[in-house]
């Protein structure tokens, strides 16, 4: 089946979950991540449910932090 | 106001630019911007909109200058160490354009402290490096309904959006809160290239002026991220999620209150 995640198009083997994306994608914390499928995002209890079809376009969107870093709190 | 002589040469070369213009400018001049976090990406943009001669611009920030800050915090200076961030801040800002009224708030942003400051800011620049902060941000201008710029940066990557509140996609109709403790690395703990702080706080202060201006496409309604390595920027393409918490179709969220802390551990989290 053809995706196209994050901009690149991808085959994978046969019928994808959302998870199951998450897990081939090689994403190891699935929690820092949003999941936008076809424009919509998706609740994270939909993850697990959600399948995914041929030519589906599915972007992973990641919590990012910085500019003022707490440093010191890992001293 | 009328520019001066000495206004007009010190911004004549966005004097000349016909989408700016006089008009432009004194439309800069009179307007104000709040930046809250003075660290990495907060350096940047206080320094251009100072130049730009923004004509006021406040800084929200509890922290001092510590030495892990001068790889990409570029408004502080070694001689900084141990001065408040928005003391030294004001003092760069204020030597590029003394013309510039900078107002401090030697403050973590709460919830209670943050709707107080807000309100008569044309635009708001979120610079901050913690979640809480960020949504925290993105509630309070939704609230008093204040366009500002998200952008957050992380190893050699950076995201940035602005948000009009109730018109386009916000922070939550992204990331619906805050993700759970522990799982997002900050950059104390995963890094981050300096230089990132500045590529994206730039894009935060060019929305902004952009906004003041009334000039251009802000980049709403889309995640812009960016990648050093590859060097390379894609829009990801978002709409407003009827399911987002605060400005959705049944929103959950209905007064202003803070998040948990849910980063590493943050003892002495700033905003």
């Amino acid at each position: 089946m053809n995706l196209i995640v994050n901009g690149n198009e991808t085959n994978v083997d046969g019928e994808l979950t959302v998870n199951e994306l998450l897990t081939e994608q090689n994403v190891k914390m699935p929690e820092m991540v949003s999941v936008e499928l076809n424009g919509q995002i998706l609740r994270r209890s939909e993850f697990e449910s959600t399948k995914l079809n041929e030519g589906d376009a599915v972007e992973f969107l990641y919590f990012m932090g910085g500019g003022h870093a707490s440093e010191r709190a890992t001293d | 106001m009328p520019l001066s002589e000495q206004q007009i040469e010190r911004y004549s070369r966005h004097i000349i630019l016909e989408q700016v213009g006089g008009a432009g400018q004194e439309k800069l001049l009179s307007s104000k911007v709040l930046i809250v976090g003075a660290g990495g990406l907060g350096a940047p943009a206080g320094l251009y909109l100072a130049a730009a001669g923004v004509g006021t611009i406040g800084l929200v920030d509890a922290d001092s200058v510590d030495l892990t800050n001068l790889q990409r915090q570029i408004i502080h200076h070694t001689s900084d160490l141990g001065v408040e961030k928005v003391a030294s801040a004001r003092n760069k800002m204020q030597a590029i354009n003394p013309e510039v009224t900078v107002e401090t708030y030697h403050i973590k942003a709460t919830a209670d402290n943050i709707r107080k400051i807000i309100p008569g800011y044309d635009f708001v620049i979120d610079g901050t490096d913690n979640f809480p902060a960020k949504f925290l941000i993105n509630d309070a201008c939704f609230f008093e309904r204040i366009p500002f710029s998200h952008a957050g940066i992380l190893r050699f990557e950076g995201q940035l959006i602005t948000v009009l509140p109730r018109e386009t996609a916000c922070y939550r109709c992204i990331f619906h809160s805050a993700p759970p403790a522990g799982a997002v690395p900050t950059c104390s703990q995963a890094g981050v290239l300096g230089v990132l702080a500045g590529v994206i706080g730039s894009l935060q202060a060019t929305e902004a002026m952009k906004y003041l201006l009334d000039i251009g496409d802000l980049v709403t309604n889309a995640l812009l991220t960016y990648n050093a390595l590859t060097l390379e920027f894609r829009k990801v393409r978002l709409n407003r999620n009827p399911d987002c918490p605060l400005c959705g179709e049944n929103p959950q969220i209905t007064e202003l209150t803070d998040e948990e802390q849910t980063i590493c551990d943050l003892n002495d989290s700033k905003h």
